[in-house]
């Protein structure tokens, strides 16, 4: 069974999020691996509320796309340029340099710990 | 999950585990989609080699003093007309004039023909091949199962070919003109097995780029592919999943069964009218009745009512197939449907968006400015021509 950080918190759509303050959000070795090489990202603007289980944004490889959705509520006060320009960082590291915004949170959606995560990931 | 244990494993099933591939249904196979990036795979046949199991195509062999004559009979090309040694592009269609399946038909020798399916269709194809050549002096042997199909694609798939190639046939393999195959042996490294193995080389692709094609006997596949791994270590040859296969046909501007071509497309929509030959005459001179012909000669006569075009994406969002080819609108909504994309994806050697895709005629035209509908934005597209990519 794959092991995931234990520090994150994990939604179903495969997205993870730390509780740190502001939150950052990323998308999980699994979803990347599934996506093949990604070569580009939408991303949502600084400054966007978002919802927990909205979609807000996309994530597109050679092979297919697929929607990014929020794991949490809040408002997005930064995003990933550098992954944006290089999105090869998410595919090399999804976990640390491949993290996709921030959120300063307001609510959380349904989350579970790197343990479930790992079973529903099986 | 249920629909990936049903599906077939291929002789090199356990080679692809061993190197880490993903899998994924294709054609009724459990095929590889990738060992480890698309785009490395992919950039590694247009700059160096890649090495694709394809033992899920079909190989229905007919033989006999008529197989020329059924073939004739059976597809829309002329068979007959091939040199014993050459290859060919052809097609299987319906009465109807629409096509079964998109083929490769080698000629081995004055009566014996090899003729190349899709995975998918590889039994349609052998079952209509029989019924076609009843009447006709030729015998239709379904091969597939005992057959595996190892294609070594990229600039340095001669050097790597020739270094598992038995002296006496090297040259033979050097001089292999594209669409040409000859018999020749290769070394294996098993030598349980003799260490050699006789297969048919052909100079044949999907990439568009040199390359071969080997057929081999099931059971020398795991022994060539290896030997093919080891001799290519050194070329930067690496295996090549069915995700790189389909981004490089994309950019070479080849048409994929299911996408591009299916029972409701006729060879002269495909832009692919070449391969029917309505001129076709038999032994006597006298014109060859062909499955489809009537058909097929009367859409010839009339104005297609869509044409497959390539496209540019002006943007970075590509089109996917089944997406709406629409106008642009100058509010940036997608305005009136023109159209359906039938592959898309961004382009690994472009670095832009490309697909293929059927329009109406009067917005077919090179430079025409249109917009894909990607899942409600209108993206920018223009028609380009076709192959997005060839080799210099």
């Amino acid at each position: 069974m794959a092991s995931f950080p234990e520090n994150l918190q994990y939604s179903r759509e495969h997205e993870w999020v730390d509780d740190a303050s502001p939150a950052t959000v990323g998308i999980t070795s699994v979803a990347a691996d599934a996506l093949g090489d990604v070569v580009y990202l939408e991303l949502p603007e600084v400054g966007t509320e978002i919802t927990a289980g909205q979609v807000v944004g996309e994530i597109e490889s050679t092979k297919s796309v697929s929607e990014l959705y929020s794991p949490v509520t809040g408002t997005v006060v930064e995003v990933n340029t550098a992954a944006a320009d290089d999105p090869a960082t998410v595919n090399a590291d999804p976990f640390g340099a491949g993290w996709l915004f921030k959120v300063d949170v307001t609510a959380k959606g349904e989350l579970m710990d790197a343990a479930a995560y790992a079973e529903l990931a099986e | 999950m249920t629909e990936e244990l049903q599906d077939k494993k291929t002789p090199l099933h356990d080679e692809h585990v061993a190197l880490g591939a993903a899998m994924t249904g294709f054609g009724g196979w459990l095929m590889p989609l990738r060992y480890t990036s698309d785009l490395a795979e992919h950039r590694a046949v247009r700059e160096a080699a890649g090495l694709f199991d394809l033992s899920h195509m079909g190989e229905v062999h007919l033989e006999g003093p008529g197989a020329g004559a059924a073939l004739d009979h059976a597809l829309v090309g002329a068979a007959s007309a091939i040199a014993v040694g050459r290859a060919r592009y052809s097609m299987i269609c319906a009465e109807d004039g629409s096509v079964l399946d998109d083929l490769i038909v080698y000629r081995l020798g004055d009566e014996h023909f090899l003729v190349v399916a899709n995975a998918g269709n590889a039994e349609l194809v052998a079952r209509e091949l029989v019924a076609r050549a009843a009447g006709f002096d030729a015998v239709v042997t379904d091969r597939s199962a005992e057959t595996a199909l190892v294609a070594v694609q990229g600039p340095r798939a001669e050097e790597i070919v020739a270094a598992v190639t038995t002296p006496g046939d090297v040259e033979a393999v050097r001089a292999l003109r594209y669409y040409a195959s000859a018999p020749v042996t290769l070394r294996t490294g098993d030598a349980g097995a003799g260490g050699e193995v006789a297969v048919l080389a052909a100079r044949t692709g999907y990439t568009g780029e040199d390359g071969f094609e080997l057929f081999v006997p099931a059971e020398h596949a795991r022994a060539l592919w290896a030997a093919l791994l080891a001799a290519g270590e050194g070329h930067g040859l690496v295996p090549a999943g069915l995700s790189a296969r389909d981004s490089l046909r994309l950019e070479a501007g080849m048409p994929l069964y299911g996408h591009e071509l299916d029972t409701t497309t006729t060879p002269y929509e495909a832009g692919l009218g070449r391969v029917v030959r309505l001129d076709k005459v038999d032994a006597q001179g006298a014109p060859v009745d062909f499955v489809g012909r009537a058909a097929l000669q009367a859409r010839k006569d009339s104005p297609p009512a869509r044409v497959l075009v390539g496209l540019r994406g002006q943007g970075r969002r590509p089109a996917r197939a089944g997406y709406d080819v629409v106008r642009p609108d100058a509010d940036g909504a997608p305005g009136a449907r023109v159209g359906t994309v039938t592959s898309g994806a961004p382009s690994p050697t472009l670095g832009y968006p490309v697909a293929m895709a059927y329009v109406t005629p009067e917005v077919s035209a090179e430079g025409t400015e249109l917009a894909v509908d990607v899942r409600g934005r209108a993206e920018p597209f223009v028609v380009v021509p076709l192959p997005f990519y060839q080799r210099s």
